[in-house]
Order: C-alpha cells, then structure tokens, then sequence
C-alpha cells in the first residue's frame, strides 16, 4: 500500500446556475492506493457519483471541473483533451454501474460486448477477442460461457447481467475499477456474490477498486478505506475498522445510527383476535404466448396462508421475484387473486362484487414504495388526503378538520395541505403517504417497501413515525421488504417467501435467531455486514 | 403559471409565434370594423397591383375585389375552421383514446381497430370524399376535418393513459374507493395534459391547411372568402398576377408557421426536462 495510483487534490465540480448549491463537490482531496478498495459512502445527492463521473469525463452537460487535480500514471486526467481519456477509459480505468439493464446495450449479445472493448482500442484479432471474451466470462463466474456469449442482455438475470458488465471493465486489466453502486438494485443474495467477485478479482489482478455506496453494510463487507462524504464535501476518512467502529464526525455517527440494527426486539405474543386470515390464497400470472410461442405462466402466489392480529405488524421479506408484493396487492385486490379467501373482520374480500368492494376498500389501505409516483402531482395534499374519505361520505369541512389533524401526526406542519407533492422531500412526501392511509381509518394497513426508496438517515426517521404511529393507535401492519434489517426492527412476527410460496412464519426473533429453512438462512447470512454488526453488539 | 409563462418566454421562436398569432387573431376579430363590406363586392377595376392605388394596399384580384379585405376576412374562417374542428377532433380522441388505454383488453382492440380503420384513408382524400358527399358548408368542412384528424389523438392519450394507469397515485385512488371514471377524468387525464395541449396547438396549424387546400379546389364554402379559396382563384392568372396567390399563401404560411413555433414552445415549457436536454 506505498504508492498511490490516483491522486485528487482539492477537486471541485461546479453545477449549473439554478441548482441547490453552486458545487456538486468540493474540497475533495483523497488518494486511491494499489490493491486497495476504497468505498465512498454518501447519501443522494452528496456528490458521491459526480466525484466519479468526473474522473472518467462522463459529466452530464453544464457540470464542469471547477479547479483541482486527479494524477494517475503521472498525468492529471483533468488536463487530458478529450481523445486522451478516451483512450484511458475502459483501458486503464474500468466502470461498472448500478443498473446493468440499461449499462448494457440490449440488441447485442454479450460476447459481442466485451469484444467492442478490444476493439476499440484495437487490440488483438477477432478470433483472439472471442477467445478472451470466452476467457472472461469465466472469470467473472458466469455458467457455461459458450452459451452466455451468445445470449443477449434481457435473457440474462441482474446478477448474471453485473458480472457481464464486470467482464467488460475488466477485458483490458485497468488499474483502476470504479464501482457506482454496483449492487443496489440487486437482490441480497444476489448482491452477496456479486461483492465477493468484486474482492476475488480485485485481489487476483492487484487492482485498486473505488467503490461508491449509500449502504454502511457494504462498506463493511469489502472496504479497506472508506471516505464518507456529506453535501459535497468529505467529512470523513480513514481505514474501515476505524470509520465503522470509532467514527469521528457527527454525520458518520448518524449515519451508523440509522442503520437498523440486527439486534432482534423479543415482542410480547400478539395474542388478540385477527383481523386478516388469508386462505390458500393463489395467484398465476400467465403471457398469452403468440402462434407459435407457448404460454408462460408464472406462480406469483402459491397457496399462501396466514393470520394478521389485531395491532399487530407482520413482516413479508423476500426477493424480487418472491410474490411478496403481489400478495400485499392481492389483499387490496389492485390484483385479482385466482383463488382462496382474504377474510377480515369476518367478511371475505374476495368474493366482493366491484360495487361492494369500493366501499369496503376503506377496510384496508397502502402505503407505497415510491414517494414520487405515489401521490397525483396536480393534486395538494389537502386534496390527496381528503379525496377518499369524502368518496366514503365523510362531510367535506370534517374530512378537512380530520386532514390537518393528521398531518401533524404524521409530524409535518399545517401548512403542508395546500402544498404540492413536488414541493415536498421524499421523506416527507411517505408521510404524505402515511397520513393518506390513515385517513381513511381502515382495519390493516399494507407498507410495500415503504422505505426502500429513502435515504437511511431518512428511512430510521420514517420507520420511528411508524412505530411510534403503529403503538399508538394500535394499528395492524403489512409489513413488506427486501431488507431483513428493517425488518427485524418494526415486526412482530415475519413470514418469508420464496417464489411464490411462504417458507417460514414466526415471531421475529425466533425466524431471525433460530431460522429452520435453508433458504432463510441464506437469505440471512447474504445480509452485508453482519459479522460487523454481530462483533459489535 | 408564472413558472409556466417565464419557460415559454425563454423560447425566442415561440414569443415570436404569438406575437404573429395575436396579429391574426386581432385582424379577425375586427374584420368587420376594417372592412365592413364584404369582401366579394367589386370595387375597383380588376388586376390592381398592390401598393400602387390609395385605399387598396394591396391591390384587387381578377373581378375587382379588394386583396386585403379578403385576407383579413380569411383570417376568420381558416381560425374558425382550425379552432373549431381541432375541438371536435379532441372531443373524439380523447375520450376514445383514454377508455381504450384504461380499460384494455376487448376495449382497446376496438378502439385501436376503429382509429386504425381511419388511419388507413389517405387525410385528404377522406376529407374530400366527405365534404363532397355533404354540402360544402363551413360547418360540414369543419366536421370532415375534425374527422380526419382526430386519429392520432386517440393514439396520443391511450400512450399516455397506458403509461400513468399503473402509477402508485392511481393505485391510491382505487384503494380510496373511488370509480373508475372518477380515476380516469379526475387523476389519469389531468396529468396527460401537456402533451395533449401541444398535440392540439399542432393541429389547428394542420386544420387550417386542410381548409386551404379544399377551398382551393374548389370544395370550400361558396359563400365565404377563405385563404385556400383566392389561392384557387388566382391560380389561373398566376404568370400575368403572382401576387394574387403570393399574398393569401403567405397568410397561410406565416399562421401555420406561427402555431408550430407555439406548439414547440409550449413543449419546452410543458416538459422542462426534455427540452433542456435538447439544447
């Protein structure tokens, strides 16, 4: 760890006139040594990516480098013309990124895009590029290479797509791998191999990797160094051990504050009446196959059974892919299930008539995953709150009275109901989301994902609210996530699903201390940082 | 709206566009106060060149009657026209469209295959074939293209529709109990405006040259002086009096031309996020 490969001192990128602050980042002064994985750690918007794009020259437009250096090879990449990068990338400096489905050009087959990258830099004979392109694939784990080369973008799964991307970056051996939140949008298993793959090729070709992450979980599964970075600037930098265990500034103790602990609540046993038993509830979704294509049919939900209490909250976890988000939606009947019963309080949903069912729709409402999407634009927040109930035949001044009472349950202030949505931030447009739900006073209230599109410090803000919210009012709770962690902390009890099917259901601590499937285990074990977290606590 | 108005302005091509469409409309407000007689009264000696006798700035056309009070009573009919059936055309697509986009299935198929059905006629030749089997009025014109029109419409607002049914917002507003037309007037249509508004300010520009070139042949209201019609007419002299069709072509050029800058401008104000990209 003697010579540093790139050295960046004082960088700073400036933004557009208009944008919230007149620097994406500044004052940022760090080296990347040989062999090392340096994690840079941020919430959006900290300038994290921008710091990487710079040095690759993929700033979007009007984003320019304001003044520093970055030496690499004893050139300063900030000084290069255009065409001089042009060569480094991809030669030298390797990228991979967060979502390989639109990294990767979907009408060429993967072979066919790790050869580009030889070509373009006019490297070996066709026929050599096929064998090294075979090569690569190999190396990054991908099964049966002949037939991957061959296949294109969609026929592969995330996973599978990351390490083509990964191939790719490496095809001509940089020195330098920078990873943009590689993993994020992939599963947790999933993600488990792909960091392991990172670290095994990382130290098999002595690279030095700049990974760039929003989740502390990752850092410390892979970093060596890590750099947390806050609004623009570095706030924090040092080895991991020393970053995750004896963290210096206020906004890195915050941060590792906010992380949902693995510690397990052990809750008294919800004993009370249920309020939701749903029977051998199935669904399968079929695509109508063409002439000669034949129907596909997938189990979305496979005969799933289980009991929600009375104030009680129920975690569903599982991958994508698991059904779990079909069965929050099958409740709600937003899908219509094939068959079994969704009883509540005694009435069984699923055999409503439409015109009964908007009545009841009352009984049971949603919070959603995307704060951006899930409130109507053109609509205040008086009017997104107020709209159901009135539909339900509460008098409109006391929808009004009852909509400004909850926004100040839901801790915003009254001023917020003649706002718009845009106007909020994404924490506060969930509690938007929040109070919608319970405006309309209903038996059960169904979360999918309700905090996976927020940032953590924000995400332990909104899972506090509904905790607190969830005891006082005695509320019963789906709880539906990808994130073990986030589920240990709010739930009572946790059901696991695995391609359709409930594999596991039982009071949080006993599924999460004491798991009895295989696949729970997995799933437990792939969570990132948890021998930290274990060591810790 | 202030918002809405500073984007629009920042577009040089658009302010200009309506500066040219506000000059219209004000000189078809007002015809009848500039040229209260009508305009297929002969008044002077025919083949008057313009700018070179007082009172008729630009000139008379082969039986005497003033160029310019044509044109300014023009001006009513191709707005009217282009105004009117653009209406109409959005009265029929949208409403298709969007029930075709909500609901799916059976519902979409039919309406696809009805819009597809109108598609698959050449505009004009429909629009000529339909206002040769109904009298030449101005309302029966108006009709005929708003017929033909409306089409692409359809396909606009089901795009859309399809796109925002599965939002989250619209997934809210079910579980909230509300009826599906409730939805789909009140959550689903009002975000789907902008690319309506500018689909529509594009197509009274195509309306009007629809109108133009039926009355050209001779298909437009006997009873009305339109653009499309002194162009039709002076054809015939065009080599001894080119600027009997040079002048009412212009018109039409510099109002069509005037609807296109807006609807372009109103893109940009309508989708900031594109239009930055764009430049």
């Amino acid at each position: 760890m003697a010579d540093p490969v790139l050295t960046i001192r004082d960088l700073a990128i400036s933004l557009p006139p208009g944008a919230d602050r007149e620097f994406a980042v500044q004052n940022i002064t760090f080296d990347l040594y040989a062999g090392e994985i340096l994690c840079v750690v941020g919430e959006s918007g900290s300038g994290k990516s921008m710091t990487a794009n710079a040095l690759m020259g993929l700033l979007p437009e009007q984003v320019e480098v304001a003044k520093g250096s970055a030496h690499f090879e004893s050139r300063d990449l900030m000084q290069l013309p255009a065409h001089e990068r042009r060569k480094l990338r991809g030669d030298r400096i390797g990228m991979i990124f967060q979502e390989p489905m639109t990294a990767l050009n979907p009408l060429m087959r993967i072979g066919d895009q790790i050869a580009e990258v030889f070509e373009a830099h006019n490297r070996h004979s066709p026929a050599e590029r096929r064998q090294k392109a075979l090569a690569l694939i190999n190396e990054v784990g991908l099964p049966d290479p002949e037939k991957i080369i061959r296949a294109y973008p969609f026929q592969l799964s995330g996973g599978q797509r990351q390490r083509a991307m990964i191939a790719m970056a490496l095809a001509l051996d940089p020195a330098i791998l920078i990873a943009d939140e590689p993993t994020t949008a992939l599963d947790v298993t999933t993600q488990a191999q792909i960091l392991n793959l990172i670290k095994t090729i990382q130290q098999r070709h002595g690279m030095s990797v700049m990974f760039i992450t929003h989740d502390f979980g990752v850092v410390a599964e892979i970093a060596d160094r890590v750099i947390v970075m806050r609004y623009g600037e570095i706030v924090e930098a040092g080895t991991a051990q020393a970053v995750l265990d004896a963290p210096q500034h206020d906004y890195t103790k915050a941060l590792l504050a906010a992380i949902p602990s693995d510690t397990v609540p052990d809750p008294a046993p919800v004993t009370a009446q249920p309020v939701l038993q749903v029977r051998n509830l199935r669904k399968t979704f079929v695509t109508s196959g063409g002439f000669f294509k034949p129907k596909r049919e997938v189990k979305a939900i496979d005969d799933v059974s289980f009991e929600v209490a009375r104030g009680e909250v129920l975690g569903i976890v599982g991958e994508s892919g698991s059904g779990k988000s079909t069965v929050g939606r099958a409740i709600v009947r937003l899908v219509e299930p094939d068959s079994g019963e969704i009883i509540l309080d005694g009435q069984d949903m699923n055999t409503l008539t439409a015109a009964e069912l908007r009545s009841a729709r009352r009984r049971v409402q949603m919070i959603f995953q995307d704060p951006y999407a899930s409130l109507n634009p053109r609509k205040t927040v008086l009017h997104a709150l107020c709209e159901g109930p009135i539909v339900q035949g509460v008098p409109r001044d006391k929808a009004h009275a009852r909509a400004r009472e909850l926004l100040e349950i839901v801790e915003l202030d009254a001023g917020a109901a003649d706002r718009y949505p845009h106007e909020f931030s994404g924490g506060q447009r969930q509690r938007i989301g929040i109070a919608r739900a319970l405006a309309m006073d209903p038996d059960l209230i169904i979360a999918d994902e309700a905090v996976s599109a927020l940032d953590v410090s924000i995400q332990a803000q909104v899972l506090d609210l509904l905790r607190g919210l969830q005891q006082r009012l005695d509320l019963s709770l789906i709880f539906i996530t990808h994130d073990m962690r986030v589920a240990a902390q709010l739930c009572d009890r946790v059901a696991v699903m695995q391609l359709g099917k409930l594999v596991e259901i039982g009071p949080v601590h006993e599924v999460f201390l004491n798991p009895q499937q295989e696949y729970t285990r997995t799933l437990l074990a792939a969570v990132p940082g948890t021998d930290w977290q274990l060591g810790a606590a | 709206m202030m918002d809405f108005l500073k984007r629009f302005s920042r577009n040089k091509g658009a302010l200009l566009g309506a500066l040219i469409l506000i000059v219209v409309v004000l000189l078809a407000v007002f015809a009848p106060l500039i040229y209260p007689d009508s305009p297929w009264k002969m008044v002077q000696r025919p083949f008057l060149t313009p700018f070179s006798t007082d009172g008729f700035p630009l000139g008379t056309d082969t039986l005497g009657r003033d160029v310019a009070a044509g044109l300014v009573h023009g001006a009513r009919v191709s707005l009217i026209v282009g105004l009117v059936s653009t209406l109409v055309a959005l009265l029929i697509g949208v409403p298709l469209g969007a029930l075709a986009g909500f609901y799916g299935g059976l519902v979409d198929d039919g309406a696809m295959r009805f819009t597809e059905f109108f598609q698959t006629i050449p505009n004009f030749a429909l629009a000529i074939v339909l206002v040769a089997i109904l009298e030449p009025t101005l309302p029966t014109i108006t009709l005929a293209i708003a017929i033909v029109s409306w089409p692409p419409v359809a396909r606009l607002v089901r795009a859309e529709v399809l796109s925002l049914r599965n939002r989250e917002f619209v997934d809210a507003a079910r579980l909230a109990g509300l009826s599906n037309m409730r939805i789909l007037f009140g959550h689903i249509l009002p975000n789907a405006m902008s690319p309506i508004i500018v689909m529509a300010s594009l197509m009274v520009a195509t309306a009007i040259l629809l109108e133009s070139s039926l009355s050209f042949l001779g298909l437009g209201d006997p009873n009305i002086m339109s653009w499309g019609y002194m162009i039709g007419a002076a054809r015939t002299v065009i080599r001894n009096a080119w600027w009997l069709s040079f002048i009412p072509g212009v018109a039409i050029l510099l109002t069509v031309l005037a609807l296109n800058l807006i609807g372009e401008g109103l893109n940009d104000a309508l989708n900031p996020r594109l239009a930055r990209k764009g430049r």
